[in-house]
């Protein structure tokens, strides 16, 4: 089956919601570049995530491997992939560009050679192949870039696309994988929850997040309570998670998520180029600083110069008051 | 413990002076370089590591030949010795090769441990660790939060954080680890570490060294290409409010209502 294949994430059990995002956007290269679009999930389990990748793909490959119960997926995940790749040749590989996915990418690109256009925030055809959008010197450019050859591995960023099933849902085929996978296993002893970890910053519609300024995890209420009243979730800047206010899940920046929501609120964050890298693509950005000549006014849509500790409990309230 | 820190130096993102060259890759020349802040929690990992069991700390980077001026800095740190592969066949080469060129290159090298960063600051695949653990078949132990190798029992316990909190992934030695921020903020150099740095020896290995033929690698076989660059559009002009607290939440309010956000 050549053409592009949708590598299909597992997240508790189901589909992985970056993963409808992805078969979103490769769903509509398919159409623009007439070219066949599968999906394929590889687990224990695969039942679940392939049948709800199917409602996004006219195919969808559930390969079952035992082996991913109980070891790290992705290197396992990738093997398989490598083999069946090599067998039915497709030419694009899609994946997330999260954890899992970069794992998977990177063994996938080291076994089968294949290049890497990676964080792609769209993706186009021309001239018999796939571009890729991308946004790099910390937003400063934006590039569209392309394959040299025929084949090659896409990581998609989240929030690339709205994913949106198709008309029709698809099928779903069951496969066994041949052999053993060689690569070496990676024991996973143990799972552990970690209250502030689960933290899906990314798919939120409303950030609000606190900085520095915010002083002390106490002062994170304010935060917190903020967010609520507009439907939103808790983002901060490093400076917040090294001092040990908030859970590292949280931060947003070069070395944190980047997230693009609707609406980002800025507490007491200066906006450093490191800070705005993860945040500047959010539609609206609003900030309260005490200091009009911090970094963040030159790129916000709103700033209100003021102490977050009183401006942002009458947001608060102001909304709460309107919602009635 | 011998652990081998895989350290790129990346054109300094504060220095906001990045651009694309004629050719549409990456001006190098354009920007002071700095060791790339992923790398940097991968040193402080390993230091901390080499500083209570013992051991040596090792840089391999894939760079140009002025690259030996920001792994001084990583040295400064504390790292033991550096090795760096350059080669001008190397320029312009994407992750493939990269890979490739430093699975070769750690080869040659004794070490119970790998460590690479979550991702670069300027290609930012986050593939090149992955990669490199695939070819040499080594275990891969990715999003590491904390890193606990046993020697006695040649085996490692990696914390990877995951979407609700964290694994706890197990598997011998020599494995690669993937280090995130979570692993704790790098140190500065102290001025001790700066001079003791001058001294201390980067080795320097051209491909054949690594045993790589050219062919195989570099700008000419780039699986990748940039077609276009243009320059976002520029955001609005800034709303200033300098108002009492709850005058100006009135205007937010209007603000996130006219924008249809609430
Ligand atoms: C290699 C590298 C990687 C990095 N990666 C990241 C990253 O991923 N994410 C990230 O966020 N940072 C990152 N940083 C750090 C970044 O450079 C900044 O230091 C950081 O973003 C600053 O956080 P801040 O805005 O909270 O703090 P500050 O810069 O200290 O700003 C605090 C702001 O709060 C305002 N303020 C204080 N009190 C109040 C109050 N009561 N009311 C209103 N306003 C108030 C101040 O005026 C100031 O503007 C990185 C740095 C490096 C070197
Ligand atoms: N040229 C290089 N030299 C040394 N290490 C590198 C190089 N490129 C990538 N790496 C390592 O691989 C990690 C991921 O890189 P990337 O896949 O480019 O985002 C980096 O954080 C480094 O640890």
């Amino acid at each position: 089956m050549p053409g592009i294949w949708v590598v299909g994430e597992i997240a508790d059990g189901g589909l992985a919601r970056i993963s409808t995002e992805v078969a979103t956007l490769a769903r509509g290269l398919g159409e623009t570049a007439g070219h066949d679009v599968s999906g394929i999930v590889v687990g224990a389990q695969p039942k679940k995530a392939a049948d709800e990748l199917a409602r996004f793909l006219p195919r969808v490959v559930a390969v079952s491997e035992p082996a991913t119960d109980g070891n790290a997926a992705a290197t396992i995940v990738a093997e398989r992939i490598a083999a069946l790749a090599r067998n039915s040749g497709p030419d694009y590989l899609l994946l997330g560009a999260g954890p899992e996915g970069r794992d998977t990418a990177g063994v996938l690109s080291a076994m089968l050679g294949w290049p890497v256009l990676a964080n792609a925030t769209g993706l186009g055809w021309r001239d018999d192949g796939p571009t890729v959008e991308m946004s790099v010197f910390g937003g400063k450019l934006n590039t569209t870039n392309a394959f040299t050859g025929g084949r090659g591995i896409i990581t998609v960023r989240p929030n690339a696309a709205a994913a949106e099933p198709a008309a029709s849902p698809g099928k779903v085929e069951e496969a066994s994988p041949n052999g053993e996978p060689q690569l070496p296993r990676v024991t996973v002893v143990d799972s552990v929850a970690e209250p502030g970890a689960a933290a899906p910053i990314e798919e939120a519609r409303v950030v609000v997040a606190g900085g520095r300024g915010v002083g002390g995890e106490d002062g994170f209420k304010v935060v917190q309570e903020l967010a609520e009243a507009l439907g939103g979730v808790v983002g901060a800047t490093r400076a917040a998670v090294d001092a040990g206010w908030i859970n590292y899940a949280h931060q947003i920046g070069q070395t944190g998520k980047i997230v693009k929501p609707q609406l980002y609120l800025a507490l007491g964050i200066s906006g450093a180029i490191q800070h705005k890298v993860g945040m500047q693509t959010a539609e609206t950005i609003v900030a309260v600083n005490r200091d009009p000549d911090a970094p963040i006014a030159e790129f916000a849509d709103l700033v209100v110069v003021g102490d977050l500790f009183e401006v942002a409990p009458a947001i608060t309230a102001a909304l709460r008051a309107r919602s009635g | 413990m011998r652990i081998v820190v895989l350290m790129k130096p990346v054109p300094d993102t504060a220095a906001g002076g990045e651009r694309l060259g004629p050719d549409m890759r990456l001006d190098r020349a354009a920007v002071p370089a700095v060791v790339n802040a992923n790398d940097e929690y991968a040193l402080e990992a390993a230091l901390k590591l080499t500083e209570a069991l013992g051991g040596e700390v090792t840089l391999l980077s894939m760079a140009p030949a002025s690259a030996p001026d920001t792994m001084r800095k990583a040295l400064a740190m504390g790292a033991h010795h550096g090795v760096l592969v350059t080669d001008p066949v190397l320029e312009g080469s994407d992750t493939v090769s990269t890979t490739r060129v430093l699975a070769a290159a750690l080869k040659t090298l004794e070490y119970d441990l790998a460590f690479a960063g979550a991702d670069t600051s300027d290609g930012g695949a986050g593939v090149v660790g992955p990669g490199v653990a695939a070819l040499l078949g080594l275990p891969l132990l990715s999003y590491a939060a904390k890193i606990e190798p046993d020697e006695a029992a040649g085996r490692v316990r990696v914390r990877r954080l995951s979407p609700t909190g964290y694994d706890v992934l197990e598997a011998p030695m020599p494995a690669l680890v993937v280090c995130t921020q979570a692993l704790g903020e790098p140190r500065y150099p102290s001025l001790k570490g700066i001079m003791a740095a001058r001294s201390k020896e980067i080795v320097t290995r051209s491909l054949s060294d690594v045993g790589v033929t050219p062919e195989e690698v570099g700008g000419a076989v780039a699986g990748t290409k940039v077609l276009e660059a243009t320059s976002p559009p520029a955001r609005a002009a800034t709303e200033v409010v300098r108002e009492p607290a709850d005058v100006a939440a009135e205007r937010v309010v209007a603000f996130l209502a006219a924008r249809r956000i609430i």
